[in-house]
């Protein structure tokens, strides 16, 4: 009993750990196809981990007017945002602190995580942490629900809140076509765009103010805090890669009784498809230019009627959930 | 049993005659006059109730109608018309013909109303009710269809008139009741006459559409 | 009986602070420590009733002859009276750190305990008199309460808005009791309760309450009143009104709804739930754009409103088909809410009050950089804005999680109309909590963070310790309501068991004490104790990592800003420029919301202009447009005045002989 206890506190700790370690590669596997399919070299996979190195050693520059919520927000948004990694399962679904994770709390953990950045971009007073702030508010405003209606919608297919509960419907249930988790695939892929900053979002390299949202909220930070800034955003991008693969991809992902060869495999399975939708991510982000800021309502506004439309139909469409 | 109620019925149908009789008079002392005799007829029907029903405190009633209005008040009045210098005939807002037909409509409708409310009871009582109503409303026409003061008071009280003779079909009217009712109308006699000599003074007219030309406010 | 002797000596010392202040100008500083013990008092004796589920009752000879003043405590009333205990008391400690020659005068400090007796007195009333004489008194005092700055002509608007919607509820209300009487004019809650009223008269009844307690609460269109009210009174008596007597408000359509009108029909949730949701969204989109402090946090109060009511209506949807474990989540949702947002609306309320102390501004353009010059005024109200913005782990994200659930829950209702609604519903309370969290960054990011923008803004200082200690506790108490959320609603399950029929499963069924388990510990867990304990543990072993492995060294230095920092305040962003991507988006449909830009031609040294302009929709269809047509009758009806006496004899005389043909006719 208690070995069993270990074993299964052992793999909690792992794969919050894994998540942690495979980000950077992720965001490098993004990039590198992205340079790779515009004719470049391009950095080395193992170019976030060298960013990330770099910037703790540097030391942190704070403008005169930053206050204590500067200095403190970067390590609470990290927190966060690895609390909410940690709670979508990767590669075993009945890992420990399940119990603890369900959807309703997963999309809030997200939304205080974006509240606090938005908070410090205003916090040094210059225009462009006012412009960063203001655009993702906005941003937020249309995406964080469509993510709720996403989430109620796979809530009432599953009949449960919880994730792990969600995941092990999806692993079991044939992928039957069902029209209301298609508009939700349709749905998360956008809001998952809208949330990490990608294109046609935001650019995540961009040096121009005009086209800025997240770069502008983090424009101040430097050194260690724009260091867990960096780690935080590369979290939750695999974060959002790894729930899509939950939901709509799940085969390989072990189930809550197997054993540890069950969770390598899962484990394995679960690599190669992170490494896959980072990889096709490049491919879509190179193939696609950035929207204009005020089309941006209508395209996470679409992702908005496409959730909606799908939890009307599960509506409509199920009997009693018991 | 049934003479007395026959005889009831009589002087009540005679007081209606009366209050038709308010109506159709063109001259102002006539019209005190109809209103005496109604008042008359009020107290003999009175007194015949508190006879044959032995309430002997129906008497005093009787009495003080009598007294009251069938003398005291009709001769108060005269006195007013002379001092006022009013021997003109009535003004009327609508014509004779008219004011009889509204009237058989109004006896029409307390009929009816009295036959619906008082459904299942005993019928003796009803028609002295209806008829009541009949003469509080026909009072009520008067006042509105003359524009005289002295006829709106005596409208007034003819409306009175009918009031006393439906609290007499009701069981028990007590004499505090009456004693009350009695004062009040003869205080506002008072009213009235004072209130019609001052406007007179005034305005050397009792004519209520020509005082209201009088007044300051914007229409 | 000891209980009901407190009460009522509480409720007497409430009365004689009021009576003594108004009597000796020297009495005014007692006010507020007098009122500081009655709420103490009042709230101990709700407290226990709530936990023990006694029923206290009594009646005062005061009143109409024949039946008197009846009072009865049971515990939806004893809820509702430690939400408003709680919240004078934290008032009334405020209260004690105002400046005496400055602040208190005796056109305010002599109301404040009356006010909070009649909303005490309120919950006690237990017939339709008692009722709406203490609703009529917690009106009248709000109103001078209002109006206490009456040389200042949006006061003076604000007051005359106030009184004409205070009428028009409690006329409302005085048909919802009329209804719920009946022929026989049983006006007592007991003799309400023993007989059901038919469906056509319960509609009505409902729509009554509705509008009566909807007005009082800040329902649209009902709500106009609100936003200029609220402001309009000192600090801490807006924190009274918006986070209290708005509960007081509920607590009425509660009673109504839930006990006095019996077993709920299905169709008595649409009203509730279409326009609690509609309110909520509303309600922040006026927020958003909003640049007075008080206002935008008036504007939130409308929108909380809104998700209770909306909470309620599922509650009674859930109650009507008989499922009795939804409404119970449904209404335990609804309750937690009340008292949650009643903790973290009154801090947020006494935080505008401290700034406009220090600052003397209310204008959101006109502060900034209140974190450095009032730092624990801008904790505490960084928590408020937290709670509010349902973060976890704070208290307002339980409530929501609560409703969300009970939304998911929708799908068993059977009837169309509904299940159509719950989803609609469950859409706008998902875009009305990122709506809000958008709204207090806003807030929060100008007025305290940033630069200061005015010369007051920077030559502020804190507040003196008693508004700080009320502070410091509501903030407190947002942060354990936010833990300790299962705790609370196990307390609160006796209640929700007798107005709904089920209950939660009990606190011990989850993984730990502190789950919150809404149907079953298989479908839906929240546990906030955890989740706090892991982003704590996450943070402090990241800050353990991240110092040992990086370099610590830190320096200051000016602001990068691409490398052109401006030294002028002025460039940095206003509370209208943070809006302007919400205002393009949500505002060009729902405020008609246009911007007009006048350039000089080149050459002409005047300045630009940028001018927005906002329609109101709802007040010009909801007050002006009834408010003209009834100017314009009036006009008619005045011929009225100028009758003669003959013609007013004439219309009395068609009255009767009108009333008595019916009579007649009729059966």
């Amino acid at each position: 009993m208690t070995r069993d206890l270990v074993v299964q506190f052992l793999a909690q700790g792992a794969q919050m750990f894994l998540v942690l370690l495979l980000a950077p590669l992720a965001v490098g596997v993004t990039r590198r196809v992205k340079a790779r399919l515009t004719r470049r070299r391009g950095a080395p996979l193992i170019q976030g981990y060298l960013d990330i190195a770099k910037l703790l050693r540097k030391e942190s520059v704070l403008a005169e007017s930053a206050s204590w919520l500067f200095r403190t927000a970067p390590y609470l948004i990290f927190a966060l945002t690895r609390v909410a990694a940690a709670l979508v399962p990767s590669f075993a679904s009945g890992l420990m602190f399940n119990w603890a994770a369900d959807v309703v709390a997963l999309v809030a953990l997200l939304g205080a995580a974006r509240a606090l950045l938005a908070l410090a971009g205003m916090d040094v007073g210059t225009s462009f942490g006012g412009i960063g702030s203001s655009r993702e508010m906005m941003i937020a405003t249309l995406a964080e629900p469509a993510m709720m209606l996403i989430v109620l919608t796979l809530a009432i297919a599953a009949g449960t809140t919880r994730l792990p509960g969600v995941a092990d419907y999806f692993i079991s249930e044939p992928l039957a076509v069902r029209v209301s988790l298609a508009l939700s695939l349709g749905a998360l892929v956008i809001v998952a765009l809208a949330e990490n900053a990608r294109i046609p979002v935001d650019n995540p390299i961009t040096h121009l103010e005009l086209t800025m949202v997240h770069e502008a909220m983090v424009l101040e930070y430097s050194g260690r805090h724009l260091a867990l800034i960096e780690a935080a955003s590369m979290l939750k991008l695999t974060l959002y890669l790894s729930l899509l693969i939950c939901l709509f991809a799940p085969f390989g992902m072990a189930p809550a009784s197997a054993g540890l060869v069950g969770w390598l495999v899962g484990l394995v399975a679960w690599t190669a498809k992170l490494l896959l939708g980072a990889a096709l991510l490049g491919v879509w982000e190179v193939s696609i230019a950035k929207m204009r800021v005020f089309r941006l309502p209508d395209f996470v506004g679409v992702a908005f009627v496409f959730a909606f439309i799908a939890i009307l139909l599960a509506y409509l469409s199920s009997g009693d959930i018991g | 049993m049934k003479i007395a109620y026959e005889i009831s019925h009589l002087l009540a149908g005679i007081m209606l005659v009366a209050s038709f009789a308010l109506l159709y008079q063109q001259r102002v002392g006539a019209v005190i006059n109809a209103f005496a005799a109604q008042s008359i007829t009020l107290a003999l029907a009175v007194a015949w109730a508190a006879w044959s029903e032995h309430r002997p405190d129906l008497f005093i009633t009787a009495a003080i109608a009598f007294g009251l209005k069938g003398v005291v008040i009709p001769l108060a009045l005269r006195r007013t018309v002379e001092r006022l210098g009013i021997h003109r005939e009535v003004e009327k807002v609508v014509g004779v013909g008219v004011a009889l037909m509204v009237g058989l409509a109004l006896i029409g409708l307390s009929q009816a109303l009295v036959v619906k409310v008082t459904r299942g009871t005993m019928g003796l009582g009803r028609d002295e009710l209806a008829l009541a109503l009949a003469i509080v409303l026909l009072g009520f026409l008067m006042m509105i269809v003359r524009r005289n003061a002295v006829t709106q008071v005596v409208g007034f009280m003819s409306m009175e008139n009918g009031l006393i003779l439906a609290a007499t079909g009701a069981q028990g009217m007590p004499l505090v009741v009456e004693v009350s009712v009695a004062f009040s109308v003869l205080i506002s006699l008072f009213v009235f006459a004072v209130f019609v000599f001052r406007i007179r003074e005034r305005f050397d007219t009792i004519d209520i559409e020509a005082l209201d030309r009088m007044r300051g406010d914007r229409r | 009986m000891l209980a009901l002797y407190a009460s009522g000596a509480a409720l007497a010392v409430l009365a004689g602070a009021a009576g003594l202040a108004i009597l000796a100008r020297g009495a005014l500083r007692l006010v507020y420590p007098l009122a500081a013990l009655a709420a103490l008092a009042l709230g101990a004796v709700d407290l226990h009733v709530l936990l023990t589920g006694d029923v206290l009752t009594g009646s005062l000879p005061i009143g109409l002859p024949t039946i008197g003043l009846r009072l009865r405590l049971d515990s939806l009333s004893a809820f509702f009276g430690v939400v408003i205990n709680g919240g004078v008391l934290a008032v009334s400690v405020y209260g004690l750190g105002l400046d005496r020659e400055k602040d208190l005068t005796p056109r305010v400090e002599p109301l404040f305990p009356l006010f909070a007796a009649a909303m005490n007195l309120v919950l006690l009333a237990d017939d339709a008199y008692g009722f709406l004489f203490s609703w009529e008194l917690m009106s009248l005092s709000s109103w001078a309460l209002v109006v206490a700055r009456h040389t200042d002509p949006e006061s003076r608007r604000a007051s005359h808005l106030y009184l004409v919607m205070a009428v028009i509820g409690t006329t409302a209300l005085l048909f919802a009791f009329g209804g719920l009487a009946g022929p026989a004019g049983g006006y007592s809650f007991d003799t309400i309760r023993a007989h059901a009223a038919q469906p056509a008269i319960a509609a009505l009844v409902l729509a009554s309450a509705l509008i009566g307690c909807g007005s009082k609460g800040g329902l649209i269109p009902l709500h106009a009143w609100l936003p200029l009210a609220h402001p309009a009174a000192p600090s801490h008596v807006s924190a009274l009104m918006s986070g209290v007597m708005t509960k007081v408000a509920i607590y009425g359509f509660v009673r109504i709804a839930f006990d006095l009108l019996g077993p709920p029909a299905w169709w008595w949730a649409l009203p509730p739930i279409v326009l609690g949701a509609i309110t909520a969204v509303l309600g922040l989109l006026y927020a958003v754009l909003d640049r007075d402090l008080k206002r935008v946090l008036a504007y939130s109060t409308i929108e909380n409103v809104g998700v209770i009511f909306v909470a309620l209506g599922l509650a009674l949807a859930f109650r009507a088909n008989g499922f009795t474990q939804g409404a119970a989540v449904a209404l335990t949702a609804a309750l937690l809410h009340v008292l949650n947002h009643s903790w973290f609306k009154s801090l947020l309320f006494l935080g505008a009050g401290a700034v406009l102390h220090a600052t003397g501004r209310r204008d959101l353009d006109g502060l900034g950089g209140l974190i450095r010059t009032m730092p624990r005024t801008a904790i505490f109200f960084l928590v408020g804005a937290l709670a509010i913005s349902a973060l976890p782990p704070l208290n307002g994200f339980v409530s929501e999680w609560l409703l969300f659930q009970s939304v998911l829950a929708g799908p068993m209702l059977p009837q169309a109309s509904l299940r159509f609604a719950v989803p609609a519903i469950g859409a706008m309370l998902a875009l009305a909590a990122a709506l809000a969290a958008a709204c207090f960054v806003r807030v929060y990011g100008t007025a305290f963070l940033g630069r200061p923008r005015t010369v007051e803004a920077a030559r502020a200082h804190d507040v003196p310790l008693a508004q700080q200690v009320a502070m410091g506790a509501l903030a407190l108490l947002c942060i354990l309501g936010g833990l300790l959320g299962a705790p609370l609603a196990s307390v609160l399950a006796p209640l929700v068991r007798t107005f709904s029929g089920g209950m939660l499963p009990a606190s011990g069924s989850g993984p730990t004490p502190f789950s919150l388990v809404a149907f079953d510990s298989a479908r839906s867990v929240y546990d906030a104790a955890v989740i706090a304990l892991f982003v704590t543990i996450a943070s402090l072993v990241t800050l353990v990592v991240v110092h040992r492995v990086s370099e610590r060294r830190t320096r200051r230095g000016p602001a990068w800003d691409c490398g052109f920092p401006d030294p002028s305040p002025a460039t940095q962003y206003t509370a209208s420029s943070f809006a302007q991507p919400l205002r393009r988006v949500y505002g060009t449909v729902v405020f008609g919301a246009r911007e007009t830009v006048t350039m000089p031609p080149p050459g002409d040294r005047s300045a630009a202009s940028l001018q927005v302009t906002l329609v109101d929709y709802s007040w010009r269809a909801f007050y002006a447009a009834p408010g003209a047509a009834v100017l314009r009758l009036a006009e008619r009806l005045n011929m009225l005045q100028f009758l003669t006496i003959r013609r007013y004899l004439v219309l009395m005389f068609a009255a009767l002989v009108i009333l008595l043909s019916i009579a007649a006719v009729t059966t």
